[in-house]
């Protein structure tokens, strides 16, 4: 009988080994992952992105942006903070364009941009724009809206200037919608 | 022999206690299986209930009973609550209740430790259900714990690690005492190859659990550590790789859901023999194939994770290797159907959950292979394609096993015959609910409804309410089992020492029920 207590100790150590060595086989398959990975170029998260190719700044060469604002019957004055800027292809540019609404009650419209020449504008990347939404103005309120674009270094060569012009058109009834339902219900 | 049985110098320490401390101070295993049973009833009905309130939810579109972050608790749980909570110490409670029974042994080879075994459970279930009142609630990663939403969660995750912990731990000493006990307890002339086959499933499933629990232990480990102690495992930001967890996690959670269905072959190899009284078919070739389901468990973690990215010799090896896995458990099938062709069977309650096992836990198999597929994976992970394969062969399979084995070995454990019609009553609304339930899931998943989502679209209705029905009359059928073993125990018909006509076996040859101690002259096995 004591005979096979001692041999059942003696297992039970043996396999506590295992399990303790079990627990550092765990922590041991991080670095193990990483260096077949790292051998065999599995894992490519920390390569770059082909995208950053296209973002190189082209210092080589300027192009001229005109801004042009106008607005289509619409009670609002806008216009750009400054007439034109210089940039290099690949740069990325931050403007801004002013709006005030003269009218005594809020007033919706929605921005459309229109390129000249007109092939420029697959060139022209914009990261951020007022034109992505509509936008509401308060009865007198002023507001400075902003875009950021980048030119891209394809843009051809013969084109040194681009005119970026934006007109607004009032969305007739969205200010009266937007009061009746203030913002979308959690539950349905 | 049992009731003449004179206390020697060795049992000189047992006083047997009364009342709770019973149950608090017991080394014996059949107490001890007793309470593992309990404990894992219990997770299952609290399991449960978590899962009727997510069928609730998905009733109809919308949102009308959870919030969608407590949804996400529930699913987590439902999971965590099963999976550690009744499957495993389910299987466990049969291990100890059974294992000394059949191959001769007095008890478990580390009384004491055993008993920690249990004990520690408890402790840990306090601490994943008490998650749900912490400060942002339970855990909601879902049950894999996934990094890196798992570092972000609040303080409900660090109790859900530690429970794992505890749990694990647990495992491993309950898997340990197992090993010890088959390999060095055995009767004389019970040789390995004699052994009933249900301890074979757990002699390899023990083995799983002291490989691969560990490795749960340390991915956990590495998330709280992330949490606190500024490591960078899975943070990106620092150099660290949110898919190392999932590799980590599945070289575990790969060889878990084996740990969950080999011994649920185990019970279902003792049941068929009985109710056909015909000897297993293919008994080394069940032990063989069981064996190298355990090895190959191994080498196909990644087939969880076809969509992060992998190469494609990579999909393409995993693909191979866990298609592999359909041989030794088509063998098993092929076995068991073996053993039943000619036989002269009946089905009595525990037979039928056998007979049922076979065929829904087959029609998980084959989802399982279909899901196996590369390309088809790719269409097919997070949907509730998914949620219905793993619920044929979880419910179905490892589930509908721990009935069989229930109703199988309940005479021997309260010595009363359960109530038949009853547990006829339970299989067969069990059975057509379960597929009420859970069949329209894999329509749902093939037209694209995502896991772990309280609302759905408009289209997914129609069978996500049929779902839903099913999933509330299987829910509620289980109070039938809970009726049946509480009838069972407090009296009914005199059950004899072999229960079952066609049973084999050495726990049959004890009186209903299992005296306090048995064996404790080792009986000699021809």
């Amino acid at each position: 009988m004591s005979g096979k207590r001692e041999a059942n100790l003696r297992l039970l150590q043996k396999l506590g080994i295992v399990a303790v060595a079990m627990f550092g086989f765990g922590f041991a398959l991080v670095p193990f992952y990483e260096q077949i990975c790292r051998v065999t170029g599995i894992n490519n998260l920390l390569n770059p992105d082909e995208e950053v190719v296209n973002t190189q700044v082209d210092t080589g060469r300027q192009v001229t942006i005109e801004f042009d604002a106008n607005v289509h019957d619409l009670p609002w004055r806008f216009k750009p903070t400054r007439n034109s800027v210089t940039v290099h292809p690949g740069e990325v540019v931050n403007i801004t364009y002013e709006v005030s609404n003269t009218r005594d009650r809020p007033v919706a419209g929605q921005a459309v941009p229109s390129y000249g020449p007109q092939e420029a504008g697959q060139y022209f990347r914009k990261l951020d724009c007022f034109c992505f939404t509509r936008q509401t103005l308060n009865a007198g309120e002023t507001r400075e809206m902003p875009v950021v674009f980048v030119v891209d270094p394809r843009l051809p060569k013969d084109v040194n200037t681009i005119t970026l012009s934006y007109t607004f058109f009032e969305v007739a009834g969205a200010t009266a919608q937007e009061q009746a339902a203030p913002g979308r219900e959690g539950k349905s | 022999m049992e009731a003449t049985h004179v206390h020697g110098a060795e049992h000189a320490h047992e006083h047997h206690p009364s009342g709770i401390m019973r149950w608090i101070t017991t080394t014996n295993h059949k107490d001890i299986g007793t309470l593992y049973l309990w404990f894992s009833l219990i997770m299952f009905f609290t399991g449960g209930v978590m899962a009727l309130v997510i069928r609730a939810e998905l009733f109809q579109p919308g949102l009308q009973v959870t919030e969608p972050e407590f949804y996400n608790q529930l699913v987590t749980m439902h999971g965590l609550v099963m999976v550690f909570g009744a499957i495993m110490p389910a299987f466990v409670g049969f291990a100890n209740w059974q294992i000394p029974l059949m191959i001769g042994a007095p008890d478990m080879a580390f009384a004491r430790m055993n008993n920690w075994s249990f004990w520690l459970l408890p402790p840990a279930a306090l601490l994943l259900i008490g998650s749900f009142f912490v400060p942002g609630g339970a855990t909601a990663a879902g049950w894999t714990l996934y990094a890196p939403l798992s570092v972000q969660m609040g303080v409900g995750m660090d109790m859900a690690i530690f429970a794992v912990h505890i749990m694990g731990i647990s495992s491993i000493m309950g898997a340990i005492n197992i090993i010890t006990t088959v390999l060095n307890m055995r009767a004389p002339g019970m040789t390995l190859m004699k052994m009933p086959l249900f301890c074979w499933t757990w002699l390899i499933t023990a083995y799983l659990l002291i490989a691969v629990m560990p490795v749960l232990a340390g991915a956990v480990t590495m998330i709280l550590t992330d949490r606190h102690f500024g490591t960078h495992f899975f943070n990106a930001a620092y150099g660290g790789d949110p898919i190392i967890y999932q590799h980590v996690f599945w070289f575990f959670g790969h060889p878990e859901v084996y740990i969950m269905i080999l011994p649920a072959f185990g019970i279902v190899s003792q049941v068929i023999p009985t109710f056909a009284r015909k000897p297993l078919f293919g008994y080394a070739s069940m032990v063989y194939a069981t064996a190298s389901i355990a090895i190959l468990s191994f080498i196909v973690w990644a087939h969880h994770m076809f969509v992060t990215g992998m190469p494609v010799a990579g999909q393409l090896y995993f693909m191979y290797a866990t298609m592999l896995i359909a041989v030794p458990t088509g063998v098993k099938v092929f076995n068991w159907v073996a053993t039943m062709f000619k036989g002269s069977m009946t089905f009595e309650t525990p037979m039928l959950w056998a007979t049922g096992f076979i065929f829904v836990f087959t029609m998980g198999g084959f989802t399982g292979l279909m899901l196996a597929i590369a390309p088809l994976d790719i269409q097919l992970q997070e949907t509730y394609y998914v949620v219905a394969h793993f619920h044929y062969v979880l419910v179905a399979g490892s589930l509908f096993a721990l009935f069989a084995g229930t109703y199988y070995w309940l005479p021997k454990w309260t010595g009363h015959m359960y109530d038949e019609k009853l547990g006829k009553w339970h299989f067969w609304l069990s059975m057509i609910s379960f597929n009420v339930a859970f069949f329209p899931q894999h329509f749902l998943g093939l037209a694209g409804m995502p896991r772990r989502m309280p609302d759905y679209a408009l289209q997914f209705a129609n069978f996500n309410e049929v779902s839903t029905i099913g999933a509330m009359v299987f829910g509620f059928s289980q109070l039938i089992l809970l009726w049946v073993v509480l009838k069972a125990i407090r009296g009914g018909e005199k059950a004899p020492a072999k229960v079952w006509e066609g049973a084999e076996g050495l726990e049959w040859t004890v009186p209903s029920p299992a005296p306090h101690h048995t064996f404790e002259e080792p009986p000699v096995v021809k």
